[in-house]
């Protein structure tokens, strides 16, 4: 598979998952394991241009994909979205922070100008624990506003 | 909201919304966390548990289990080399249970592996049977056998008081789950000579550190625990859980162990919130001055200890709410039961208190016919009255009455009138329509002690070094989020005039303990011990240097720099260790009195809640807040702790609780036990009230807690406002509200 932008081999055991294969084999720890279910969003990839958890992916399932992870998201510079959840003091712990991102850069793909509630329902497979997502939200306004 | 500006000589100190250095790396994946780590040769552990809540062990048999092919260890309670015990407060749970097991998910047994699928077959590979057991699950029932951790007392004042009016009330809440997203996790290193260094997501090193070197048998020299990221803690990672584990598998083995807990183990893995039963009676003159409270608490604290005594005694403590009271009789009770232990969550026995004297100081209110603010208004406690239940004097800011009056000023949402799915109960299933809608709204006031109480000695030590290359703070204090490290080198900035500040979060053998990141008390003792190390170091630059002012330049006199930072510590850096103490608390006598809190803030919410009655569902259309915080080290950080305290408050109202059946948990994952989302999260207007507290660097007040004691009593009172119906247990479930007649 592909994954952020270069070809990477995995020779996973068989039921492993994506964000096994990415966390274990490839150590690209940057998505985060919280639930293993498909509810919290902390894995989330970008799998040929789709939001998925990579926790409900089989890692054998993803051959021959583009995969693309917090890690390939930003270049030499931040992703806006980094760039504007870092602004709004929408980090705390973190952990949650690389789904955020992932799933919130593959909103603005889709739709550049989301309204309040486009972005609440669209990211309302993401947990957060910390910051009651006030600060999540004011910064993708905010980004939102300045485009 | 409010933010005041200070006057201020150095950029990014003191009341400043600064950037977190730890903001890049995590919002580019590069942070890493406990379970990110990694090393060459690492084995996986992995844990036997028990499926029953009470059994002896009959038989337990480890050959098939080490037979396997690619095991390195596998390891029963008979294979812990010193005390098999641990404990927050008192060491009284067994570090593997060798002939009885307490309660559903009690560790047994350790293997390590090469990897983590042969990790978990080889537990599965041990063979062990039990002889099952009636377990004890029913508090009350456990109170009357008398199978109790602590009992906690107030009286104060003359016993035989009555008022005109009484009302009386039963309330119960449910055992809440911190639900870090981060599971427990860590690395144990051996270090070839009998030690061990381990990194781990915890609250406080230095007492993981104590409780392995006793398991271990070893020296406190032998252990290092070194703070790794934290993914979330809310009180989780106070108790050891794969600690010692850890620690043991890495010395048996000679190599490093990482363990990661699935979130189903995680759930068994860490305590909980105390689930509490309440009675409560409030008896008041027609006027509405309060003149009885009596109250009883029963919190489960399940099969062990941890911090049961404590929470017990906050709930006592905290159960006349903020409200001046002459006459009161409190009894609490922390019982042993086989249920899952709990220990410490956010708030801290004062969210269940909360929980209770809300609805009372409502359900009194209605019976006085007064306006329910009003009634709060009357009675509420201030700078200089006694709190009702210690009997000791409020000694700092205490601004009740203008946190409700501004509270009650703050702008209500407009009614709602569109049929927008998002917007209603039940939300995009459609399943209500906006006729069958009632608005509620709800008030609650709360107060929560900061800091540790009753005569514990509580300290936090910090080192601050003045280099050619800026000035370190270091500290064993924990970051689990909240944005401390921030604040410290915020704090060391404004004081030393000095903008390069860098942070180290020390092992265990390299500084003092600071005691937990909990209790809200981080900002005042960690932050403290920064202040005060750093204004030492100042003066001692001043003398060096041979002036008056100190800035990164150098020394100053008279405005004319006189000695350049290269020539000041240009040889010897100056350096600064301090152990900060708060000002001495006392052990309360026999009635439960003395000066037993060092500090309290306090807070209160208003919720809006919009249900339909018919089918029992309800939405949090908008929750507003005014805290008493002290002084805003960094606004932006206090918002966050306020909006995210708030929300695990509104989820112990609408979502969350962990089901116990017989002792077994029935939820164990995210999609059983219910979170907010995105679209349960209502706006949050906030406001703050900053009056300098008692003690703590600038006036500041631990922040963390408050938002989280009030916040859940306020939206159940706003359920009740909208439906009538007197729901006096948390969380509210669809049930409680549709089967209710109409």
């Amino acid at each position: 598979m592909t994954v952020n932008g270069e070809a990477r081999v995995c020779d996973v055991k068989g039921s492993e998952s994506l964000l096994s294969a990415l966390r274990d084999y490839l150590r690209l720890t940057g998505s985060k394991g919280a639930c293993e279910q498909g509810e919290c969003g902390s894995c989330s990839v970008l799998l040929d241009g789709e939001l998925v958890c990579s926790c409900l992916v089989m890692a054998a399932d993803a051959e021959g994909s583009e995969i693309v992870t917090i890690e390939g998201l930003g270049g030499p510079e931040l992703h806006p979205v980094q760039k504007a959840l870092v602004d709004s003091g929408a980090v705390q712990c973190g952990y949650c922070t690389p789904g955020f991102v992932v799933a919130a850069a593959a909103l603005l793909e889709e739709n550049p100008a989301p309204s309040s509630d486009e972005m609440r329902e669209a990211l309302a497979g993401n947990i957060c624990r910390c910051t009651g997502y006030g600060a999540i939200l004011r910064g993708l306004e905010t980004l939102v506003a300045g485009r | 909201m409010t933010t005041r500006v200070r006057s201020r000589t150095v950029r990014d100190g003191v009341g400043e919304s600064t950037a977190r250095s730890d903001g890049i790396p995590k919002v580019d994946g590069t942070y890493l966390y406990s379970s990110d780590l990694y090393m060459d040769r690492m084995l996986f552990g992995a844990t036997l548990r028990s499926p029953h809540p009470k059994a002896k062990i009959t038989k337990l048999d480890i050959g098939p289990a080490v037979a396997m092919t690619g095991i390195h260890a596998v390891l029963v309670g008979d294979d812990v080399p010193g005390l098999n015990a641990f404990g927050l407060e008192t060491p009284d749970q067994p570090i593997l249970a060798s002939d009885l097991v307490e309660y559903w998910g009690q560790a047994v047994a350790l293997v390590a592996a090469d990897d983590p699928e042969t990790a978990r077959l080889a537990v599965e590979a041990i063979e062990i049977e039990y002889e099952v057991l009636e377990p004890l699950t029913d508090p009350e029932e456990a109170d009357r056998r008398d199978s109790v951790f602590h009992r906690a007392r107030c009286r104060r004042g003359p016993q035989d008081v009555s008022g005109a009016v009484v009302v009386e009330g039963y309330y119960e809440v449910g055992m809440q789950d911190q639900a870090p997203l981060g599971t427990e996790s860590g690395l144990a290193i051996p270090d070839g000579q009998g030690g061990v260094d381990l990194h781990i997501a915890t609250q406080w090193t230095h007492v993981d550190r104590d409780q392995i070197v006793a398991g271990l048998g070893v020296e406190e020299d032998m252990v290092r625990v070194h703070h790794a990221g934290v993914g979330g803690a809310f009180g989780a990672r106070e108790d050891v859980s794969l600690q010692i584990h850890l620690c043991l598998l890495a010395l048996y083995t000679g190599r490093p162990v990482k363990m990661e807990y699935s979130r189903a183990e995680s759930f068994v893995g860490h305590v909980h919130r105390h689930p509490a039963q309440l009675w409560m009676r409030h008896e008041a003159d027609a006027d509405g001055t309060l003149r009885r409270i009596e109250a009883r608490v029963i919190i489960d604290g399940g099969a062990y200890r941890s911090t049961s005594d404590s929470v017990v005694g906050n709930a006592v403590y905290h159960a006349a709410g903020p409200y001046r009271c002459d006459s009161v009789a409190v009894d609490g009770v922390a019982v042993r039961t086989n249920n899952p232990p709990c220990g410490a969550m956010r708030g801290f026995g004062a969210v269940q208190a909360c929980f209770g004297h809300e609805a009372q100081m409502d359900k009194l209110a209605d019976a006085l016919g007064m306006d329910r603010v009003d009634l709060r208004i009357k009675n509420a406690l201030g700078r200089g009255d006694v709190l009702a239940t210690s009997g000791q004097v409020i000694d700092t800011s205490a601004p009740v009455v203008e946190i409700l009056e501004r509270l009650r000023r703050m702008p209500l949402p407009a009614e709602d009138l569109s049929d927008d799915p998002r917007l209603l109960p039940g939300g995009t299933g459609l399943t209500t329509s906006r006729p069958m809608v009632e608005r509620g709204v709800g008030y609650a006031v709360g107060l929560k002690n900061l800091c540790f109480s009753a005569g514990f000695d509580d300290y936090a030590e910090a080192r601050v070094a003045i280099t050619p290359f800026g000035v370190e703070v270091h500290t064993a204090a924990v970051e689990v989020g909240q944005g401390l490290g921030m604040s410290c080198a915020q704090i060391a900035r404004t004081v030393l005039g000095i903008e390069d500040v860098v942070v180290y979060y020390d092992d265990t053998s390299k500084i003092g303990s600071a005691g937990s990141t909990s209790a809200s008390r981080q900002t005042q003792m960690s932050g403290g011990a920064v202040m005060e190390a750093a204004r030492m170091a100042r003066q001692i630059a001043l003398e060096r240097g041979g002036g008056d002012e100190l800035d990164g330049e150098g020394v100053w006199k008279d405005g004319v720099l006189v000695t350049p930072m290269k020539d000041l510590v240009g040889r010897e850096n100056i350096e600064y260790h301090t152990r900060f103490h708060h000002p001495q608390t006392e052990e309360p006598d026999q009635n439960g009195q003395g000066n037993v809190h060092v500090d309290f803030a306090f807070a209160a919410h208003r919720a809006v809640v919009d249900v339909d009655r018919e089918l029992g569902l309800f939405r949090v259309v908008q929750i507003d807040t005014v805290q008493d915080v002290g002084f805003m080290i960094n606004p932006r950080s206090v918002v966050g702790q306020i909006e995210g305290g708030t929300m695990q408050g509104i989820g112990l109202a609408t979502l969350e609780e962990i089901v116990v059946e017989e002792g077994v948990i029935k939820n164990p994952t995210f999609t059983d036990y219910l979170l907010p989302t995105f679209l349960d999260a209502p706006p949050i207007e906030i406001e703050v009230i900053e009056e300098p507290s008692s003690f703590g660097p600038f006036g500041a007040k631990g922040v963390g807690e408050p938002p989280t004691v009030s916040s859940t009593a306020a939206v159940v009172a706003a359920i009740r406002d909208a439906t009538g119906l007197e729901l006096n247990r948390t969380p509210v479930r669809p049930e409680h509200v549709a089967s209710a007649p109409l």
